[in-house]
């Protein structure tokens, strides 16, 4: 098993990328893959937290790539699937404690023993964003359906192109189909317009996310959630499955199901 | 693979980036300098990079590291404009052949009708700057972020969302035009005008110019 190498990054902060990290190596890993998610925000980490690990960190990614352990001694296993591991950052250091080139080496000493290496890129354009799209084969991009995360996004698309890492592909996060409709939001198509990028999947916004951050749970192993769907939707994507895009509704409520029987 | 060709001349070196990852081919380049380091000691080195969109700041640490194995970037031959923008903010030559300096035109020497014009094909992404002293032609989006400065007219064939600059070496004669004129933006030789808060634009083309002192943007069917 040779691993691909997905980087995922936005630009923007705070749109989802480490929660669609932490997701989609949660639902890869449901569907057989072996998976590590590994998190490139050095002095600001957060996966660990997401994947609800954070009390399991010994050793970190800057130990490892500084020699103080062996790489697999700073692996941790997923408390709930045994094919999932996570390389957590280090909180005490920054960004300048790695360069793109000892990323590329760590991440081509995992590729042996996994199916897929995840990294969760910081937000920005500076040396932190290029430690992790350094060892990337392939390049997905978080945007939310805001005006300034699209601006970011078209940024980053420019940047990683230049990179020559290929077209990257894009999940459009917190959707909220009542404001598309009413005209207070920007739609799928607005937002593919501009950036003009294969589309990856669309996460609908959904409250659970938030309990499940905090709580160390990531909603793609939920299977009530529409947003934990759309992660598996998505991860089927990356294995090749040819899934179609979830109808989004407005108004999931009770009233909106008995307004639209009435409507007929 | 060699991803990197680096050739003497007369005037210094010429290394030549080909296709790939950029960081693999820079960690190339330096590999293969650093192993005759000592016979390039003291050199120029003009760099050819074929189509890649490079910035400012990517060709500034590309000359950093050159300059900390002894040589000096003087120029930079490139395809993209955007490399070209960045080259010559950096004072870097965009042309090759040793000893002949570009002319710089200045407003009094060269009018609308000589200025020479480039087309760029492609959509220009948040952050991607070109500047022409002619007049500038592009054939997809400017995206919001993207600047276009031309010292003559602007023609996107495509929808601007970017900033547009036309005229920018003083002519009030200048044009901006689009398939879809939305810029955050547009600048004519010294004016500078926001668009109306009109929500979404009309999907007619569009000109922008100069009339009574002010820039007006009329329908491109509907024009006097």
């Amino acid at each position: 098993m040779t691993a691909r190498v997905i980087t995922v990054t936005s630009g923007k902060g705070g749109v989802g990328k480490t929660t669609t990290t932490a997701n989609l190596g949660v639902a890869l890993a449901m569907l057989g893959q072996r998976v590590v998610t590994l998190d490139a925000d050095i002095g600001l980490r957060n996966l660990d937290v997401v994947m609800g690990l954070e009390n399991r960190i010994v050793y970190d990614l800057v130990d490892a790539v500084e020699g103080h352990c062996r790489l697999r001694q700073a692996l941790i296993r997923d408390k709930r699937l045994s094919e999932l591991f996570l390389l957590p950052a280090a909180q005490t250091r920054d960004k300048t404690a790695v360069s793109p080139a000892q990323m590329i080496e760590l991440c081509d000493q995992l590729r042996p023993d996994f199916d897929y290496i995840l990294v969760d890129s910081p937000a920005g354009i500076e040396q932190g964003y290029r430690n992790a799209v350094a060892p990337a084969d392939e390049v997905i991009i978080v945007t939310t359906p805001a005006v300034s995360a699209v601006r970011d996004a078209d940024r980053i698309v420019g940047l990683v192109e230049a990179e020559g890492k290929g077209p990257p592909t894009l999940i459009i996060n917190r959707l909220a189909p009542d404001m598309v409709q009413r005209g207070q939001m920007l739609s799928t198509e607005d937002i593919v317009e501009i950036l003009a990028i294969d589309l990856l999947g669309i996460v609908p916004e959904d409250k659970q996310i938030i309990i499940s951050t905090n709580s160390g749970a990531p909603v793609a192993l939920d299977g009530k959630s529409p947003s934990g769907q759309a992660f598996r939707n998505i991860a089927g994507r990356i294995l090749g499955q040819d899934i179609p895009f979830m109808p989004l509704k407005g108004s999931a409520g009770m009233l909106g199901r008995l307004t639209r029987f009435i409507r007929g | 693979m060699e991803s990197v060709t680096i050739k003497g001349t007369s005037d210094g070196l010429v290394i030549t980036l080909s296709e790939g990852p950029l960081h693999v081919v820079l960690s190339q380049m330096k590999t293969q300098l650093s192993s005759r380091a000592s016979f390039f000691l003291g050199g120029r080195v003009a760099l050819r990079v074929g189509d890649r969109a490079l910035s400012e700041d990517q060709l500034q640490e590309i000359g950093n590291d050159l300059q900390s194995m002894g040589m000096s970037l003087w120029a930079v031959e490139a395809e993209h404009p955007a490399t070209l923008t960045a080259a010559r903010q950096l004072g870097l030559e965009t042309h090759l052949r040793p000893g002949e300096s570009v002319p710089v035109p200045t407003p009094e020497q060269i009018s609308r009708e000589e200025m020479v014009g480039i087309v760029v094909r492609g959509t220009l992404r948040s952050g991607q700057t070109i500047h022409h002293a002619g007049h500038v032609t592009v054939i997809g989006d400017v995206n919001p972020g993207a600047e276009v400065v031309a010292g003559g007219d602007i023609i996107v064939w495509g929808k601007l969302r970017g900033i547009a600059h036309a005229g920018a070496m003083g002519d009030d004669g200048a044009l901006v035009c689009a398939l879809q004129l939305a810029p955050s933006q547009i600048r004519i030789g010294s004016h500078i005008a926001r668009p109306p808060d009109r929500g979404r634009p009309p999907k007619v083309a569009e000109i922008a110019t100069i009339q009574d002192d002010s820039i007006v943007v009329e329908r491109w069917d509907k024009r006097k």
